[in-house]
């Protein structure tokens, strides 16, 4: 011991010795320390201090209030006056962050994933830049930040850091966070799917400052906005970020000068500590148990493929754990790893959103419920590995969620909300870009993707198209405006997607079918990215079923505007009528997944996708007979699919309901599935495998094995917790590969000379 | 006391089972994989999610692929009534979705008292009077 002891550096040394690798640190890169770190700071002294001073719980709810209403003033600013068109359908979050960093209270409105990320940056700026002489944070200070890898979702999304001083000493933080879309990316629109490093997805800021005494710095200003697509929309959001922080200080400092400085710093940290409290309160009602879901994506967005998102939540006393190891492995060339603060960002949307809506906004929902993931996962992925395409395993990790989420909330007592099915979880939308009808250059996409169709809960159906599973109170905008400034026109948009249904004793709400095409622009295109095209990417609730798949369908070799001038007959309002009748006759129809690369269109060639549906709850067999025909009648279910699947007796043309009959189908149908069925013992006998199926790339852990990841193949694997690369080869050298050995087997040589 | 835990499933916290809310059979022990209990049948996506596009022309069709996806559908051996699906990929293990700790069950509802169980949920009656 005494030889270890004289060994070992003296404190004084350690300190030397820090300070000697923190002065000649050559890289500040993402902070592990902060960025796996969701939990609310420890209580400083100050805030202590203010605490001892000022307690009175209804002058706290009264200030608690004040600044509420001030963060919301902040986003209906952004809302109304910023140019991206994530601005305009509340993409968007506005609030206040205690002097460490913590993001104490939130806008209601808007995207409530950024409650759980979006106070990474300012920790990074107090970490490194308040106390270096050559940045510092003074008054009329402003940061900006878009690196996911240093918090946030993507770097579409941009903020803008305010700190707030009262007397000369720092109190607090303003910011405000909008997705912006363009950032530069190889791709337009901000969301590159062909990212195949980080250098391939655009403008990546850490937190750096941009504003002095108040003044956006134009240097600095005109560099960003060469380095996007959109240098207009550049400049007018970052003024208007930068205005609405200042309408939220202009708010604060009301009340730092009526009620003084120890009143704000009390009610930010008892807001954020009670909350706390309050959630682990709930948590203890839940009952004990371990709850275990999947959900798979079927691609990377370049290749069809099979990758896990592996979830086991478990509760024990007032602890909620997470568990999301055995997911798929991080791809190493592909775009739709996340980094795990994203993960956790979704993840406190299901409480905020859908569990318990009536908590304040802020970080603290979130903070004291637990996550594991593996390193160098698709859920946690490493700062080298791209991420533009991250909602891709956010969303599906969401639904992993809410699907084990429901199996707890059932025997609750108290429950705050219903219990929900699964909601539709993919961004099936149209990303957009090219110079459009004004000479503009443009990158973006259309609200559309804020459509996702609502799981159906324990008492009523699922609602249609109604709202994004990561802000349930966004919008979708005007698409008349929209054409104003884009060279193309959903010709058909908003008419529901018939038979893509998610049945149950509650269906879930359907989706919409869109339709686009270019017109007016010689230089424009379309990306879609969304998986679910050959596996649905939720799962049913107590009996009921996921939705269906959603593909791509493209119709090219015609211009539909010359049809609709000339032979407007011809045209059909579904994908439905138009891909099965052809009436088109020199057009090519084709089907895609939903991961389509940026692609030049001419004018006139169909693009069309559709929204999906929510998840169904219970058991077909017990939904209302009436309901059923009710979905024959708004065009939802066709009277086939519906009498086969519902087993609903009715006259096809008067849709009359024979009801008995109907009961007695119903009973049929229940004998029928008993004797189809497998006692389950006998069953897995035959269905259960020891490894993934040889025709599937398979992601991810198989069975209940979480220690052995599965990389495409039977015999490729690596352990969990032991980082390994993983490359996928670009989908054109696997089609060249294919067509040479189809060449070579025919004996026609190529290649090297033998 | 009988703690409605899903739709259709229940626990007795006295004879420790699990057991099905429409008719009574009592399905497994409660410690247990109800699912041990129930009957299973591997369904063909494609029978619930229809082509909206001809399967015959086209590769992708709204339907999933029975090959890459399989739905288990779990019933009530007595009375037939769907409990669970599970979208699953072929040959992979079902999940025993809910571990139950079922000490700690009985502890908290004999904290709580049954005044405290949750609505059994709304049993749906054909509404015959709205049809025209
Ligand atoms: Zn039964």
């Amino acid at each position: 011991m005494k030889d270890l002891e004289t060994s070992a550096p003296t404190p004084n040394e350690m300190e030397l010795i820090k300070k000697f690798l923190d002065d000649t640190t050559l890289f500040l890169g993402p902070d592990p320390e902060i960025m796996q770190n969701h939990d609310l700071m420890p209580r400083t002294a100050d805030e202590d201090d203010a605490i001892q001073k000022f307690s009175d719980s209804h002058m706290i709810a009264k200030i608690r209030d004040r600044i509420q209403s001030g963060c919301d003033e902040g986003y209906e600013m952004v809302e109304q006056m910023g140019a991206a068109p994530g601005a305009k359908w509340g993409d968007v979050i506005t609030g206040v962050y205690s002097a460490s960093g913590d993001l104490a209270i939130a806008s209601a409105g808007g995207v409530l994933i950024f409650s759980a990320l979006v106070h990474h940056p300012i920790k990074f700026i107090i970490k490194n830049w308040l106390n270096d002489p050559t940045v510092g944070v003074r008054e009329g200070d402003g940061f900006i930040h878009n690196d996911s890898r240093y918090g946030n979702v993507h770097n579409t999304d941009q903020s803008m850091i305010l700190p707030i001083f009262h007397d000369g000493k720092l109190i607090c933080w303003v910011a405000s966070t909008v997705h912006e879309g363009e950032n530069g990316a190889i791709e337009p629109g901000g969301m590159p799917s062909m990212a195949e490093s980080p250098s391939d997805e655009g403008l990546k800021m850490s937190p750096f400052k941009v504003v002095e005494n108040y003044q956006i710095k134009r240097d600095v200003l005109t560099f960003l906005q060469n380095s996007v697509r959109e240098p207009k929309l550049q400049y007018e959001d970052m003024k208007v970020k930068l205005f609405a922080c200042l309408r939220i200080k202009q708010r604060l400092e009301e009340t730092l000068n009526s009620d003084g400085p120890e009143a704000l710093t009390s009610t930010l940290r008892l807001t954020m500590e009670n909350v706390r409290a309050e959630v682990k309160r709930r948590i203890s009602e839940w009952p004990d148990m371990t709850v275990r879901s999947y959900i798979i994506q079927d691609s990377t967005l370049r290749e069809n493929c099979v990758v896990k998102i592996n979830c086991k939540l478990t509760k024990t006393g007032d602890r909620l754990i997470f568990d999301f190891r055995g997911s798929s492995p991080e791809f190493t060339n592909r775009a739709t790893n996340t980094i795990v603060a994203g993960l956790k960002g979704m993840l406190a949307q299901v409480f905020l959103c859908y569990v318990w809506p009536d908590l304040p906004r802020g970080q603290a929902a979130f903070a004291p419920i637990e996550v594991i993931t593996d390193p160098h996962s698709i859920v946690n992925c490493s700062y080298d590995a791209p991420n533009s395409q991250s909602l891709m395993s956010i969303f599906t990790g969401f639904t992993a969620g809410q699907h084990a989420v429901a199996k707890f909330l059932y025997s609750c007592p108290e429950k705050f909300t219903k219990v929900h099915a699964p909601t539709f979880n993919m961004i099936n939308t149209f990303i957009w870009g090219g110079v459009s009808q004004h000479g503009e250059t443009l990158g973006n996409l259309c609200a559309d993707l804020n459509g996702m169709g609502a799981g159906a809960t324990a008492n009523r159906d699922g609602e249609h198209a109604l709202a994004p599973i990561f802000a349930t109170m966004a919008d979708i905008g005007e698409q008349e405006l929209n054409e104003e400034e884009v060279p193309f026109l959903q010709l058909v948009s908003k008419k529901m997607t018939r038979d893509a249904i998610a049945p149950g004793k509650y269906r879930g709400g359907q989706g919409y079918t869109m339709m686009v095409a270019t017109k007016d622009s010689d230089q424009w295109g379309f990306m879609t990215t969304a998986e679910g095209a050959k596996i649905p990417p939720i799962q049913g609730l107590f009996g009921g079923y996921a939705c269906g798949t959603y593909p791509l369908s493209k119709v090219k070799d015609v211009d539909v505007y010359e049809i609709l001038q000339n032979t407007p007959e011809k045209f059909r309002h579904s994908i439905e009528e138009i891909m099965n009748e052809q009436p088109f006759e020199e057009a090519s129809y084709t089907t895609h997944h939903m991961g389509m690369g940026f692609e030049i269109s001419k004018r006139g060639e169909l693009f069309m996708i559709s929204q999906g549906a929510g998840a169904g709850y219970g058991d077909l067999l017990e939904r209302d007979p009436v309901n059923v025909v009710k979905d024959i009648e708004e065009g939802l279910i066709s009277p086939e699919v519906a009498a086969r699947l519902y087993k609903v007796v009715f006259d096809h043309t008067t849709l009359a309901i024979d009801f008995e009959a109907t009961e007695a189908a119903r009973e049929e149908e229940r004998q029928a599935r008993i004797a189809r069925s497998t006692p389950y013992a006998e069953f897995i006998k035959g269905w259960n495998q020891p490894q993934p199926p040889k025709h599937l790339k398979y992601f991810g852990c198989w069975g209940d094995d979480i220690g052995t990841l599965y990389m495409g193949a039977p015999d490729l694997t690596r352990s969990g917790d032991e980082p390994k690369p993983n490359y996928m080869p670009h989908p054109k050298d696997v089609r060249i590969a294919e067509l040479e050995a189809r060449l070579a087997a025919a004996g026609i040589g190529g290649g090297e000379k033998k | 006391m009988k703690i409605p835990m899903t739709e259709y499933l229940r626990i007795d916290l006295e004879t420790e089972k699990w057991e099905c809310r429409v008719c009574d059979h009592v399905i497994a022990p409660a410690e247990g994989n109800y699912k041990e209990g129930l009957l299973v049948h591997n369904r063909d996506p494609r029978d619930i999610h229809p082509p909206v596009i001809d399967p015959d022309k086209y590769r992708f069709t709204f339907s999933p692929d029975p090959d890459w996806v399989r739905i288990l559908e779990f019933c009530c051996p007595s009375c037939g009534t769907q409990v669970e699906t599970e979208y699953a990929i072929p040959g992979h293990p079902p999940l025993w979705d809910m571990q139950v700790d079922v000490a700690a069950l009985k502890a908290q509802w004999a904290a709580r008292g049954p005044e405290m169980l949750p609505d059994a949920g709304p049993v749906v009656v054909p509404s015959r009077a709205h049809s025209h």
